[in-house]
């Protein structure tokens, strides 16, 4: 029986990944696939949990985690096309008119 | 050293292994790659943590799904390559990295001091733990409502994709 | 019955009414009068008047039985430690004589001067001035009602003031005539401050009477009252007394006209001739008279004082009767002449003579009176024939061109016996008995003074003797110039006769000043013993009261007769004999006098009245104007309006506020919010820079509150 701890110390660094990976990369698209990393790394914190606590509201919340995950990848990406159209480019650092 | 933490501690090593080399190549494809491999194994270790119906949601939606979107996406904008190699913020990276170490420790340092900090459970789980027949009952009694409206989020998601990539008609 | 009634002395307690009626008078004309007739206004006043003669006539019914009188408490008008004065109204014979002087002559007045003011209005437009006229004149009886019923000093002293300012308005009733327009307006005004400057001798002379009295008054507390000052006037040291009554005499010299305040009096001649008549003749100028009769307690005892006022009057006497002979004005001729039987009057008081003084008193308001409303019957009656001759284009070109007619100089007078008769011998009455012919009025009166004079004080007796002399010369020479010969002007020529409203009063007072010396007919001496009833009442417990009055001196009233029979026969000789033969001269040669060729320079000195108003507006006028001069440029404009207002306060005051709005303001409060100002653009563009615009940043910001967070979370639940 594998210890809870050992899901979580996996998930935190999981995590710590994908916030490394959302704030050192400039391609837009994958900055988007980091987010998906550290939902991940969420989702299994949530299981490992869920096993723990015998619980089935962990695995459902995961569920809920995905579905809207998918919705979000779906909009994010339309935009993301959208602001290529624009700017030829989806270099994030290149949107940068909300300079203040 | 038990089987289960052998095979753990492998398939952790495959996670990380992968979610750093997603982290760092150069190619958009090389990265969804990566990103697709982690997913995998965090299903295998949904199933081993008793939740089969979430494994093969994770596999068929996510990485089924999503990803393929990704790489869709990644085909259609041509963003193969990196783009350019000037660094505007020079400063974020070592940044970065600095605060990534941090939060490692910190969070090494909460799960250390908290290890004794959950009570023991009995290992022994029910049955049908993490069936579809399971999730579906509490799905569909306990949280009908959220149920519901993930569904006109979906909806949203849809029409939102559609609305934002329409090309004005001329 | 009514005698029944009288002697219970009930009536005593109408004697607010003296004061009352002419006040109604007054307030109804002031009110309503506007809506009123002429008729209306002059009937209100009249009756206002005269019911105040008729209140007098029931206090003499009164006193013939109960002599002694009584004084009537009114209210208390101030009562504060050791002063307590009330408004008291005190009936004794010498009040009751007065209160019917006043109310029986201003009545006739009122009268006679309904129709004069009538004939004014006509003549001189503005019909509002009616109304305003009557108002002054009750007021005037009302103020001096309560100048002759008062029984203390101070309520005398009310009155006192009251008639001063009566004198003042009706002196200048036509403000907007005299010389340069404003002539009428400067004699009120002078009229005013010379009885002012007698108003501060009678100040201080109570002042003085107050610090005297006082500690000797029943339980400290004094209240001016005649008996009071009678009875304790004994225990004041005689220096004490002495400087009370002389400064006294002041103000009787302002209010009756004596040296060294008579030169108000001429220049009072410039208002309507009842105010003449009543205020300047027959009333106010008596009141010093009174004033020195009632207090004859304190007057008796420093014999000094009693001198100078004697002296006073004898020198005023004669002075006053010297100019007289010169003068042209009618009306001038007669203020002099009051002058002069003024100080025949202040002579016999001031002697001790009381009775004497008195009885002079009421019989010269009887023909003077009478002279001044005639005289202003003759002017109206010029007037009217001036109106005549200005209709009529023939009678103009007669007349000689002159730049402006004066109705009033006797040198355009003449003839007019026959064109006014009753006039003329009201007239002739009154300049006799004001001369003194037996056995009309002034003969009893003027013989009882000289009599006393010449047993009490011999040089005044001289003086009075030579003053005598002229008052026939003067009133004889004014009769002719007036009365007899041609007349000498065209208006004149033409003048006609007055109505009956003005001349029936004159007829009443031409009766009067025939039988009124019979009043103190020597040996009889009815007056006498009515007026015993208030001097010896007082001489019984305290101070000296009268001295016996003496008896019928033939020798004496034999010389004063010739005299003034010479004095007539004298005005015949000059001013028809003499005329005659100035009229074969050539008109450039001829003198308008005949007096002038005779007296030479001193008929100059006299005809410009010894120039004293020169000397006192040399003397004291022109000084003060300088003094009034400087201070108002110098000190209060220059000084203090210009350096210390505009210079210091406003000066300063804006120098004050420059600094605040400029340095302080603008410099130091703005500088403060300009800084802070300043200092936010600064933070807000440096906090600026953390919009980068990057999304990484915003990130990279988001991970450091996550670990913020979590650290904190460490260090509290670890």
């Amino acid at each position: 029986m594998v210890s809870v701890n050992y899901y979580l110390a996996l998930s935190v660094i999981l995590f710590i990944i994908g916030a490394l990976g959302v704030l050192i990369r400039r391609n837009a698209i994958i900055i988007f696939m980091s987010i998906e990393l550290m939902l991940n790394a969420a989702n299994l914190a949530f299981v490992a949990f869920a096993r723990y606590w015998q619980a089935m509201s962990g695995q459902i919340f995961v569920f809920f985690i995905m579905t809207v995950a998918a919705a979000e990848v779906a909009i994010g990406l339309a935009l993301i096309v959208t602001i290529f159209h624009t700017k030829s480019s989806i270099d994030v650092d290149q949107i940068s008119t909300l300079k203040g | 050293m038990t089987l289960q933490l052998l095979l753990f501690l492998i398939l952790a090593v495959i996670a990380i292994v992968a979610a750093i080399g997603m982290l760092v190549s150069r190619s958009a494809v090389y990265a969804a790659l990566f990103l697709i491999l982690d997913l995998l194994t965090i299903a295998v270790f949904f199933v081993l943590l008793n939740a089969p119906f979430i494994a093969v949601a994770q596999v068929s939606v996510y990485t089924g799904a999503i990803m393929v979107l990704f790489l869709f996406v990644i085909m259609l904008l041509g963003a193969e390559r990196a783009a350019g190699e000037v660094r505007t913020i020079t400063w974020q990276l070592p940044l970065a990295i600095v605060l990534g170490v941090v939060l490692l420790a910190e969070a090494v340092f909460i799960i250390v001091q908290q290890r004794n900090a959950l009570p023991a459970v009995a290992t022994q789980l029910p049955v049908d733990f993490g069936s579809p027949a399971q999730v579906g009952t509490s799905l569909f009694s306990n949280y009908l409502l959220p149920f519901e409206i993930t569904s006109v989020l979906l909806l949203v998601g849809i029409v939102g994709a559609i609305v934002l990539t329409k090309s004005e008609k001329k | 019955m009514l005698l029944n009634a009288a002697n219970t002395g009930g009536f005593f307690y109408l004697v607010p009414f003296v004061v009352l009626f002419p006040v109604i008078g007054l307030l109804i004309n002031m009110f309503v009068g506007g809506r009123l007739g002429e008729k209306a206004i002059g009937a209100i006043a009249c009756l206002g008047s005269g019911l105040a003669f008729g209140v007098a006539v029931l206090l003499g019914l009164a006193l013939v039985g109960k002599p002694d009188g009584l004084v009537v408490p009114y209210l208390d008008w101030i009562t504060i430690g050791t002063l307590q004065l009330q408004w008291a109204f005190r009936v004794d014979t010498l009040s009751v004589t007065m209160m019917l002087v006043v109310g029986g002559v201003g009545t006739l007045i009122h009268i006679y001067a309904v129709g004069y003011m009538h004939d004014d209005v006509r003549h001189n437009g503005d019909p509002g001035r009616f109304r305003r006229f009557f108002v002054y004149f009750n007021l005037f009886i009302a103020a001096m009602m309560i100048l002759v019923s008062a029984s203390n000093y101070m309520m005398l002293f009310i009155g006192w003031e009251g008639v001063g300012l009566c004198s003042y308005l009706l002196i200048g009733f036509w403000y907007e005539k005299g010389k340069d327009g404003i002539g009428n307006a400067l004699a009120g005004k002078k009229a005013f401050i010379a009885n002012r400057i007698g108003d501060l001798g009678f100040l201080i002379a109570a002042f003085l009477m107050f610090k005297y009295f006082q500690p000797l008054a029943p339980n400290g507390v004094f209240s001016f009252d005649f008996d009071s000052v009678a009875s304790l006037a004994k225990q004041v040291p005689p220096s004490g007394i002495l400087a009370i009554t002389l400064f006294l005499l002041l103000g009787v010299t302002g209010k009756s006209a004596q040296l060294p305040l008579y030169v108000w009096l001429p220049d009072a001649m410039a208002g309507p001739t009842p105010v003449s008549a009543l205020i300047h003749a027959a009333t106010m100028v008596t009141a010093g008279v009174y004033l020195v009769a009632r207090s004859h307690a304190i007057y008796s005892l420093v014999p000094m004082a009693q001198n100078t006022v004697a002296i006073v009057g004898g020198v005023t006497a004669l002075f006053a009767g010297t100019i007289a002979l010169a003068q042209f004005d009618i009306k001038k001729v007669l203020a002099y002449s009051t002058i002069s039987q003024l100080g025949f009057m202040v002579a016999a008081v001031g002697m001790g003579a009381f009775t004497a003084g008195m009885f002079h008193l009421v019989m010269h308001a009887f023909f003077k009176a009478l002279l001044f409303l005639s005289a202003g019957s003759v002017i109206q009656g010029i007037e009217r024939g001036e109106h005549h001759v200005e209709q009529d284009p023939n009678l103009r070109k007669r007349m000689k061109h002159e730049m402006h007619f004066d109705a009033q100089d006797m040198r355009n007078m003449g003839g007019l016996r026959t064109k006014m008769k009753v006039t003329f011998w009201v007239y002739l009455v009154g300049a006799l008995a004001l001369s003194g012919i037996i056995p009309l009025a002034g003969f009893w009166s003027k013989d009882e003074i000289l009599t006393e004079a010449s047993a009490l004080n011999p040089a005044v007796y001289w003086l009075l003797l030579l003053a005598a002399f002229l008052t026939a010369l003067y009133m004889g020479r004014q009769i002719l110039m007036v009365f007899f010969g041609e007349s000498r002007s065209e208006p004149v020529a033409h003048a006609t006769e007055s109505p009956a409203i003005m001349t029936v009063p004159l007829v009443i007072l031409a009766g009067l000043s025939v039988v009124g010396g019979f009043i103190n007919f020597p040996s009889v001496n009815t007056f006498t013993h009515w007026l015993a009833n208030t001097f010896s009442a007082v001489a019984e417990g305290t101070a000296g009261g009268e001295a016996a009055p003496a008896g019928f001196n033939f020798v004496i009233a034999t010389v004063s007769t010739i005299l003034a029979v010479g004095g007539l026969l004298l005005a015949w000789y000059l001013y028809m004999n003499r005329v005659h033969e100035m009229r074969r001269l050539p008109q450039n040669q001829r003198a308008d006098d005949p007096l002038r060729p005779i007296l030479g320079p001193v008929f100059t000195l006299l005809e410009n009245k010894y120039w004293v108003d020169e000397f006192y507006g040399y003397i004291v006028v022109k000084p003060y104007e300088w003094l009034s001069g400087f201070l108002a440029d110098k000190v209060d404009w220059n000084f203090w309006h210009d350096f210390f207002h505009d210079t210091i306060l406003v000066g300063g005051f804006n120098g004050a506020t420059r600094l605040l709005s400029g340095p302080i303001d603008l410099g130091f409060i703005d500088g403060i919010s300009n800084f802070l100002a300043d200092g936010f653009k600064e933070l807000a563009g440096q906090m600026r820079k953390i919009q980068s615009g990057f999304v990484r940043n915003y990130a990279l910001s988001i991970l450091i509150g996550v670990i913020c967070i979590i650290g904190y979370l460490i260090i509290r639940l670890g």
